[in-house]
């Protein structure tokens, strides 16, 4: 076999525990270059034994454990030592608040770790008098989900009174308030950051749109504008005001209604009368194409609409009959008052634009 | 002992490995090993383009046939990041088609990929069998015939939510005759016509179809036509859904419906009427994915009734017009529930119809299975995330969104710490977390001691100072995306383990209070990372002080250092 793997990374866990960093022997692990295909020039330890090195030298450790040491191994920066300093003093004794053992502190956490290593954490009397506020929070939040029962089905709000001398203690680099004033960069809207603010009065301010937020996918909200324009239907019943405009054919015994809010398009408005008036043009439809050929549109019936049959044409709030098509979906909808189909002999003068599309399709 | 072992036989082994972190683990273990993995990979994922290069993954791959790629970064899809910011996937696949790889599916997912890349890919890989597209830009309709038109065994092809120029709809009817070999087809992201008639000879000839999603041009007789011709159907993505209940089409559509039988997910509804939503039904009972994110036509008691036959859902994707009411029907009809995504159908609006902290409880309470949430929301308090956090603690990932991005509690006015540390403290498996409304520092002290599990964290408008950061960063040991934006972390928090970095896919910080001299510092000291600063303001007036605070920096490891393709806006330290 080959020697005894050393200590490694696989790609996508950054299981290292740091303080085994220290146990293992120096073997030149320097800045190894990472193949972040998972690939290096040593195997992986299994995790399990890197937490129990640690446990063996767990009093030397204690100490180190608690760093910021997060790095792979052989990647601490050459300033780590300098930065120890930096955090001893004056800052938060980031030691203290990540202590090796939680039941040191006397602090029942509902969720003790059955496996004591090198990263556990609990809180901390020691910051500040910050976690002896935790401390009484904690035992009183009833987050014992694991068994305790209690009186879980409650689950009590924080205290106005504990949660306010906790933020005042921890918020040692300055007031609250001071991060009221800090402006967000990009968008420029000043968001109230305090805990005490009054909701309605803040909805105005903060509906400022900013940019990237809500964080929904540019796709989804184009999308999602376009179609909220197109269904306006509610519960089923016609919309706002139900648009039903007669429909007239040339030749047919009756006529139609259609909901025009029912559509978006002209597409659909024309796919929808070709069925609508199917009955009156069938016969006309099979001399086009044989059943089985395909002729260019999608749609034999498409063609007779928009080709070289028929016209359609509507009458608008002034009382003109107008080519459909020109203006719109929405102006037309609105100014629409009833359609007519006509027969594109019939439609001279009225429709030159078909006549020229008759022809290209005659040609095509 | 498995060195007595040929290596044909190891080989065969390592077969049954299929999840990439396995086989990476695989290599590891010793020198022949790597070597017998390394022949016999097939497939590759590669989470950022920009950390390795084509290659160096055919040098170590030789034999790669599927490859996975992501490109830019998440914030993207939010337009945090210029459009020019880069993730082509060209120069990939020149390689690729250069050394002779025979390449058989390539994923990507928000790359850059032209109608060039489509065309090489297409003319090169005899054997390419699928492509899958997420939120990518770059191509057309050309690029797509290409595809249809060369890939003589094509199995699927898949465009999610791109952003396509397809006004020549002509690439469906480049499928030649022959090709008979389509599984998956979907273009529901296409904004254009196509061609119908192909598309109706294209299925009827595709006898394993199992999955064809629709976009919205496609009128609902051609959909009658196409369930027609594939009743095997598996995955259905309806067009358009528009029609009058009484008539002769509704009938057939009914008709055609009722014959596919094995339909277990259901999506799309891009256009639709409605009152037609009864012909649906009976299919629904099957359903275990249902997504009516992109179909705001469908709310009210439509919506619920047809939720109230979806007995056995696992996947729901909605729109928050469905309201808690809706979300309640949702509690109490579906039991298999696990992932659940509340999607808003009016951003920017008042929202008057939205859903709050209630609907949220109700299914956590009626869906103990929960495992996936994603939910746009008005509001949200503290006592509600607790109560979900109690009855469901298997979530693996829990994204909230408020809408009011620093929206306290409203019934108690505090911060929501308490209850997103509830979140993490229960559900142990957390894997990602997305965090929204009015955060203190102490939820991120919360997140470090109990978020173990944690591979990727969204943080915006939230923390105090730069405590925040480094809660997260020195106690999330599997953390490996780590994205924020509008946050008082400045350069302490940036500084204090820069080594940490390397063991991330990547950070992206935005609008945060680290500085240019900050950012430097990080690159000096750590050449495996590229540092990005992107300045999308204009460019003459960039102040060079190291005291300058930095819009925009996205920092990711790297094996082949600066990349060479950036545009102006955006500066590699």
């Amino acid at each position: 076999m080959s020697p005894p793997p050393l200590l490694g990374v696989e790609e996508g866990q950054s299981n290292v525990s740091s303080p085994a960093v220290d146990c293992i022997p120096e073997t030149g692990l320097g800045m190894k270059e990472w193949n972040y295909l998972g690939v290096s020039d040593f195997s992986s330890v299994d995790s399990s034994d890197v937490m129990s090195l640690s446990e063996d030298n767990k009093n030397n450790l204690n100490l180190k454990a608690t760093e910021l040491r997060l790095g792979l191994p052989g990647s601490q920066s050459p300033e780590r030592v300098t930065e120890l300093r930096l955090l001893s003093s004056g800052k938060v004794d980031e030691k203290a608040l990540f202590p090796l053992l939680p039941s040191k502190d006397g602090i029942c956490l509902s969720s003790q770790k059955s496996v004591v290593t090198g990263n556990k954490r609990g809180f901390s009397d020691t910051m500040d008098g910050f976690s002896e506020v935790k401390s009484t929070m904690y035992t009183e939040k009833k987050w014992m989900f694991h068994g305790a029962g209690s009186d879980s089905q409650s689950p009590q709000p924080p205290s106005h009174g504990k949660y306010s001398v906790a933020q005042a203690s921890v918020k040692k680099d300055g007031p609250a308030n001071a991060i009221q004033d800090r402006p967000c960069a990009t968008n420029g809207t000043n968001l109230n950051r305090t805990g005490i603010s009054n909701n309605s009065s803040n909805a105005p301010a903060a509906k400022a749109q900013v940019v990237g937020w809500p964080p929904v996918r540019s796709f989804r909200t184009k999308t999602l504008a376009t179609s909220s324009k197109n269904n306006d239907e509610v519960d089923g019943k016609p919309g706002p005001a139900a648009l039903f405009v007669k429909v007239c054919m040339a030749g047919a015994p009756y006529l139609r209604k259609v909901d025009l809010r029912v559509y978006s398009t002209y597409k659909e408005l024309s796919s929808a009368l070709e069925k609508m008036f199917s009955c009156f043009t069938l016969g006309q439809c099979g001399a086009h194409g044989t059943p089985g050929k395909e002729i260019l549109s999608e749609s034999k019936l498409n063609d007779l609409l928009h080709g070289s049959e028929y016209v359609l044409t509507y009458e608008d709030k002034d009382g003109d009959w107008m080519l459909v098509g020109d203006v719109p979906w929405e102006m037309f909808i609105e100014t629409c008052k009833r359609l007519k189909i006509m027969k594109s002999t019939d439609a001279i003068g009225l429709a030159p634009r078909a006549m020229e599309k008759s022809k290209k399709d005659c040609c095509t | 002992m498995m060195n007595y072992f040929p290596d044909e036989v190891l080989e065969h082994v390592f077969d049954f490995i299929t999840c990439h972190k396995d086989r990476n683990s695989v290599s590891l273990v010793c020198k022949s090993w790597h070597r017998i993995e390394r022949y016999s990979r097939r497939r590759v994922f590669i989470g950022n383009c920009y950390s390795i290069s084509p290659e160096r993954l055919i040098a170590r791959f030789p034999g790669v046939k599927s490859l996975t790629l992501k490109g830019k970064p998440h914030f993207a899809d939010f337009n945090l990041v210029p459009y020019d910011w880069g993730g082509f996937v060209y120069p990939w696949i020149k390689v690729l088609a250069e050394t002779g790889i025979g390449l058989e599916e390539l994923r990507l997912k928000r790359m850059v990929v032209s109608d060039e890349s489509l065309e090489l890919i297409s003319k090169t890989f005899v054997n390419f069998q699928s492509l899958v597209l997420v939120s990518c830009d770059g191509f057309s309709a050309d690029g797509l015939a290409a595809i249809a038109a060369n890939c003589r065994f094509l199995r699927e092809l898949d465009l999610q939510e791109n952003e396509v120029d397809d006004h020549r709809g002509h690439w469906l009817s480049c499928f030649p005759e022959s090709c008979t070999s389509l599984v998956s087809l979907n273009f529901a992201c296409l904004k254009g016509e196509v061609n119908l008639g192909a598309l109706e000879r294209l299925v009827s000839r595709s006898p394993n179809l199992k999955s064809l999603r629709l976009n919205r041009s496609v009128p609902l007789d051609t959909l009658q036509k196409l369930l027609m011709r594939a009743p095997q159907l598996v995955d259905l993505g309806i067009g358009s859904y528009v029609h009058d209940p009484s008539s002769e089409a509704s009938n057939k559509l009914k008709h055609a419906i009722q014959r596919c039988k094995s339909i277990m997910s259901l999506s799309g509804f891009l256009e639709v009427a409605p009152r037609c939503m009864s012909a649906i039904y009976p299919i629904c009972g099957n359903l275990t994915t249902l997504n009516l994110s992109y179909a705001p036509g469908i709310h009210g008691n439509k919506l619920t009734k047809l939720i109230q036959h979806c007995r056995k859902l696992q996947r729901l994707w909605i729109l928050d017009c469905i309201g808690d009411k809706g979300l309640g029907v949702v509690a109490s009809t579906c039991k298999e529930l696990q992932e659940l995504r509340v999607f808003p159908s009016d951003p920017f609006g008042a929202g008057n119809d939205a859903v709050t902290e209630e609907g949220l409880v109700l299914v956590s309470a009626g869906c103990p299975k929960l495992n996936s949430l994603l939910y746009f929301c008005q509001q949200m308090t503290n006592a509600a995330l607790i109560t979900v956090a109690k009855n469901c603690p298997n979530f693996i990932r829990f994204r909230l969104c408020i809408l009011d991005p620093v929206r306290p509690d409203p019934v108690t006015n505090q911060p929501l710490d308490e209850g997103f540390g509830a979140i993490v403290q229960s559900c142990k498996r957390l894997k990602r977390l997305s965090l929204s409304g009015l955060l203190t520092d102490q939820v991120f002290l919360y997140i470090g001691m109990y978020a173990e599990q944690l591979e990727m964290l969204s943080i915006a408008f939230a923390a105090d100072s730069d405590k925040g950061m480094l809660y997260v960063l020195n106690g999330c040991k599997k953390l490996r995306k780590l994205e924020i934006r509008d946050c008082p972390f400045g350069n302490a928090a940036l500084l204090e383990d820069v080594g940490k970095y390397e063991t991330m896919r990547s950070l992206w910080m935005s609008s945060c209070e680290v500085t240019l001299g900050g950012c430097k510092t990080v690159a000096e000291m750590m050449p495996s990372l590229n540092v990005e600063i992107i300045n999308e303001s204009d460019q003459t007036e960039f102040n060079l002080d190291d005291g300058q605070k930095v819009d925009k920096m996205y920092l990711y490891r790297t094996l082949v250092g600066h990349r060479k393709d950036a545009p102006e806006s955006v500066w590699i330290l």
